[in-house]
């Protein structure tokens, strides 16, 4: 076979010349983008297409007494008004619950509100009109008689027996709980030299896509089909929840992915107002379309964070940490989020505690409650920068107690790099991490110690500078265990269908999505190195469930790790295939030929025998030409799901070097590190990008980012000039390196990078304030760390 | 986020323009580079039936030196004052201030004229206006009015621009050789709106001020020409003068709390300011009382 002889050379499939695989080459689709022929659902028209504005509550929590839209309905171009009663005909409410999250709770959400609104910004009627505009005139007109009430806004003081509870069926504003204790934590500490505790304030904040959610649904009643357009991250979870609520088959749905501006888990979910629109279409047996603005995005886009967790750590004077300890508390909004349920974040964050560190002994729980703001579901790093922050901060605070510094602590309690597989206390099964390994790397190219002596020296002329450090792990590339157990129907396999042309040129279809990752061009990589074809002559297709695979989508960092192991096992099969048809036409046996530069030619010496296009030209116009009974087949399918481990794992540390001034309280970003080790790197430049953008955000939620409710609930900066986004001027130089450890679960070895940047980047910032500040004594625990907070923390104000 | 329907016109003239301003009064907004208007719009806070676009009026746009003013037009856009060789001439405070006006994008749009009209107290040309003893030019079918700076700015979004007056020009003072300027704000992000700011000019007089006008803004809900300048003239600052100046200053202030600052910090970094002011003004780093552990 092929496949042994390449062993023996000691190549592997990706290891071949003319490898696209560890290269920087330019993404296939970045000549289209760059020159404005991107198709974005809001470029998108249809015949009879109308447009739909949903009036939404203006109150956090209130019963809906009437609906008056008579005067609506009279307005220039409408269309429809319709009500929450009148769809719920045509659609279904759901609810957001996994099995596997046991006693995970949450009430019917209908796709507009019925009887009551649940947070400011909820939906209360659709109006349906020629033109954006036009409906939002007559959405002005609209009447809608409210009743105020108590709106439940502290997460603090949900469970308390006088707070209103928001369903009532429920019996109280308790979603999920989770309790976990492993190892013997109690004797843990006391038997430590130090217990050190803190309470830490992460803020709520939210994805802010470039682009808004947008959807454009096309109901033709002449087949009996919808066509959905949407700008999704999991177009078949689209599929199959849409044409489930609808009362439809999944056959009779088809959803089209074109060109996404930015998802980071803001456009994975389904949206009560999606499902509207859906609806909406059936109804009016036209095609409809809802494009967010930027105060709706804010005020339901999901949101994120919104945890309050009170922490401990056990450290001996050796340096050994004896033990974690959290008790986390988080408000989700009205309803667990559909269907992927808000419990997931609260759930990684008890999973990740601890996660880098040797210790056995880590008790968590989390209760994850109602309240009457905008739902909470999964973004970027779900519960990543949560769960880091405590630990490394954590770990900063005991490195402190014990007078020892932060990296010689973290050096003493990693889990060693030999030491794989192994498992976290709560349960985590790791491959094979590389803490040391990365530390090593980030000392060396951060320079630590001149940076210490740099620091030292400033002090001494009252500039207060600071060194934070962040080890942690993240989750990639989940199989069935996210969930596919607990029910839902996320498909966490993917696939591929690669196809030789008639002239030479590949096909390739993959069930994984692009939103500006580098979707495309990571499979247009591996397929054209696997196939030895260019990658010029490699066509990708994503986003449509007619035209691909059955597959998850692009997610959890998994669109490298699982559609590229698709693509190559595909481009495998295709390459044997192609083989087969040249062994037939040259009369050679498949294992004396190779594919190389689009030619067939000899494993041995590298005679070119045959040129693709011609292969494909005898395959589909002269086939009476080749052996009888041979049957070519120059397309092949092949599907991948990681198996062994639930969840593969990558790991990394990341190192802060900031100033903060202590007359004014700001901060300033002066130099970042990220240290990653993703396995296979495929494309180094989409790599370190993925991680300089997810850093990125990861700083914004550190010193900006923030959706300020107010005590009545009503969401009181939902504009870009009082939400603070980060922007360049205040990002500083992002150096990235690297370790690889790749997964054996795959051929292709990769683990995937979409989420580490985001993972460790509050955490290092928290420890540089805190290092900056320890000369004052002062400490913050609380995110985002903005002036005011600082200032507090010094005392000045 | 689409804006309410109006009716849309653009004279030609700056006669046309008064005529048609005093046709419609309250009912028409004028349109200038639309940095602040059309996100008011969009976002239906304003809502006028009348949009009277100025953009045409190329004569409002030049920027001019002559018998010691330096006269800048309404329609001079953020952009052209930025690079202005004239304004980095004799009113480099402008210079130093624009560049903290947003973000190049609004620059290439915002006005000059725009801006000041706007009147929001935390934007930093009407302090720079104030503080460089500015006139503002504004004109209606009656005639011309010329207002000091100070007299021009009464509240948030607030002046004494009538409906039916147009802001044709502001006049500036040219910087003379001992003129020395401070421009310095406290913001989130290089383009917010600034926490606190102050833009100052004076005039030496060896190393004291002879001449010190202090011009905050983000303090109150106009610009702050801040008497406690006086504390500061005359004489060689001491560290008790600019104690006693930064107490006199606190009491002239009215700051507002919102979400990123209480009434408490905005007083404390804007003491922080003038000490900061002074300090490089005078150039006494001594003055400037860095907190250190």
């Amino acid at each position: 076979m092929n496949d042994g002889v390449e062993q023996t050379r000691g190549l592997s499939v990706l290891d071949r010349p003319n490898s696209y695989i560890g290269k920087t080459v330019p993404r296939p689709n970045l000549d289209r983008l760059m020159q404005g022929r991107g198709l974005y659902v809001s470029d998108m028209t249809l015949p009879r297409m109308v447009h739909v504005v949903f009036l939404r509550s203006p109150h956090a929590h209130a019963k809906i007494l009437n609906i008056d839209s008579v005067a609506a309905k009279a307005m220039p171009g409408v269309i429809a008004v319709v009500t929450g009663r009148e769809l719920a005909d045509v659609i279904t409410p759901w609810i957001g619950v996994l099995t596997h999250l046991k006693g995970l709770k949450s009430a019917p959400q209908h796709a507009i509100a019925i009887d009551r609104v649940c947070w400011q910004g909820e939906a209360v009627a659709a109006i349906v009109a020629t033109s954006r505009a036009l409906a939002e005139d007559a959405a002005e007109q609209m009447s809608v008689d409210y009743e105020e009430l108590t709106p439940v806004t502290n997460m603090r003081t949900a469970l308390d027996a006088e707070t209103p509870v928001i369903h009532p069926d429920l019996g109280d504003n308790l979603a999920f709980e989770r309790n976990l204790d492993a190892g013997a934590i109690d004797k843990a500490f006391a038997d430590s030299d130090e217990v050190v505790e803190a309470e830490f304030v992460f803020g709520r904040h939210t994805g802010v896509t470039l682009e808004p959610r947008a959807v454009l649904a096309d109901w033709n009643a002449g087949e009996a089909r919808l066509t959905i357009y949407q700008g999704t991250q999991a177009p078949h979870m689209v599929q199959n929840i849409s044409a489930k609520h609808l009362g439809l088959e999944e056959a009779q749905v088809r959803v089209v992915c074109k060109d996404v501006g930015g998802s980071f888990g803001i456009k994975v979910h389904i949206y009560a107002d999606e499902m509207a629109t859906y609806a909406l279409s059936k109804l009016l047996r036209r095609p409809v379309k809802f494009v967010a603005d930027r105060v709706e995005s804010f005020s339901t886009d999901i949101h994120a964070r919104d945890h309050v967790c009170k922490g401990r750590i056990g450290v001996n004077k050796d340096g050994t940490i004896t033990g974690f300890e959290i008790d986390d508390l988080t408000g989700i909004g009205p309803y667990s989020m559909y269907p992927r349920t808000s419990a997931i974040e609260a759930n990684q964050v008890v999973n990740l505690v601890g996660g880098p560190y040797t210790t056995p002994n880590y008790r968590a729980r989390t209760r994850v409650v109602f309240q009457n703001k905008n739902v909470t579901c999964q973004y970027r790093g779900v519960g990543h920068p949560i769960a880091c922050s405590i630990t490394e901060v954590l770990v900063d605070l005991a490195a402190r107690a014990i007078g020892m510094d932060p990296i010689e602590i973290r050096r003493r309690n990693l889990v060693a790099d030999d030491a794989y597989p192994c498992a976290s206390p709560s349960g985590m099964k790791f491959e094979a991490l590389s803490h040391h390994a990365s530390i090593d790397r980030l000392l060396s190219i951060m320079d630590y110690d001149a940076l210490r002596a740099e620091q030292a020296e400033l002090r001494k002329q009252g500039i207060y500078r600071g060194i934070g450090i962040a080890s942690f792990v993240e989750v990639t590339n989940p199989a069935a265990a996210f969930y596919g157990v607990g029910g839902a129907r996320i498909s966490s396999q993917d696939g591929v269908t690669v196809r030789l042309d008639a002239t030479g040129s590949v096909v390739c279809q993959t069930s994984i999505t692009e939103q500006g990752q580098g979707s495309e061009s990571l499979t247009a990589q591996i397929v054209g190195s696997v196939l030895g074809v260019s990658m010029s002559r490699v066509r990708v297709i994503l986003g449509d469930t007619d035209n691909t695979p059955y597959g998850g989508g692009t997610w959890a960092s998994r669109g490298a790790g699982i559609g590229g192991e698709a693509a190559l096992q595909s481009a495998k099969a295709l390459r044997k295939n192609i083989l087969d048809v040249a062994a037939a036409i040259l009369q050679a046996k498949p294992g004396d030929l190779d594919i190389v530069e689009n030619s067939v030619v000899d494993l041995v010496g590298g005679q070119q025998r045959i040129e693709m296009h011609e292969l494909a030209r005898i395959v589909y116009f002269r086939p009476d030409t080749l052996p009888p009974g041979f049957q070519a087949e120059l397309m092949a399918t092949r599907h991948f799901v990681p198996r062994e481990y639930p969840f593969a794992f990558t790991n990394g540390v990341q190192a802060s070097w900031l100033e903060v001034d202590p007359n004014t309280g700001f901060i300033t970003l002066l130099k970042h590190w990220v240290v990653e080790d993703c396995g296979t790197i495929i494309n180094p430049q989409l790599v370190d990008e993925q991680i300089r953008g997810g850093v990125v955000q990861g700083l914004g939620a550190a010193l900006y980012e923030h959706c300020i409710y107010d005590e009545r609930g009503q969401l009181t900066n939902a504009n870009m000039a009082d939400y603070l986004v980060p922007m360049s001027g205040e990002m500083p130089d992002i150096s990235i390196g690297h370790v690889v450890s790749p997964t054996m679960e795959s051929e292709l070895g990769a683990k995937g990078a979409g989420e580490a940047g985001t993972a460790g980047a509050a955490a290092c910032v928290a420890n540089a304030v805190n290092d900056a500040l320890a000369p004052f004594g002062a400490t913050v625990t609380e995110i985002p760390l903005t002036p005011r907070l600082i200032l507090t923390a010094l005392g000045t104000i | 986020m689409k804006a309410s329907a109006f009716s849309y016109i653009r004279p030609t003239t700056i006669d046309d323009a008064l005529a048609l301003l005093a046709q419609y009064g309250e009912q028409a907004k004028v349109l200038s580079g639309g940095q602040s208007l059309m996100p008011a719009l969009n976002l239906r806070l304003s809502a006028p039936e009348w949009l009277v676009d100025i953009g045409g009026l190329s004569d409002l746009r030049t920027i001019a030196v002559s018998r010691g003013l330096l006269r800048i037009g309404a329609l001079a856009r953020h952009v052209d004052v930025l690079k202005s060789a004239d304004v980095a001439e004799h009113a480099p405070l402008l210079a130093d201030a624009m560049v903290h006006v947003a973000h190049p994008a609004i620059r290439n749009k915002g006005t000059m004229g725009g801006n000041l009209a706007h009147a929001d107290p935390a934007s930093e040309m009407p302090a720079c206006m104030i503080a460089l003893d500015a006139v503002i030019v504004v004109r209606s079918r009656a005639g011309e009015r010329r207002l000091q700076a100070r007299d021009f700015f009464i509240g948030i979004y607030e002046t004494a621009l009538a409906a039916e007056e147009l802001l044709v020009a502001v006049e500036i003072p040219v910087a003379n050789q001992n003129s020395v300027r401070f421009f310095h704000e406290y913001a989130r992000r290089n383009g917010d709106y600034a926490i606190v700011g102050l833009a100052a000019s004076a005039t030496l007089d060896g190393g004291s001020f002879a001449d010190l006008r202090l011009g905050f803004f983000a303090v109150g809900d106009r610009p702050l020409l801040a008497t406690a300048a006086r504390h500061l003239i005359g004489r060689p600052v001491t560290a008790a003068m600019l104690a006693e100046a930064q107490a006199a200053l606190e009491a002239e202030l009215d700051p507002q709390e919102d979400q990123q600052a209480p009434v408490a910090m905005r007083k404390h970094l804007a003491r922080q300011l003038l000490a900061l002011c002074v300090a490089t003004l005078l150039g006494r780093a001594d003055l400037e009382a860095r907190r250190s552990a």
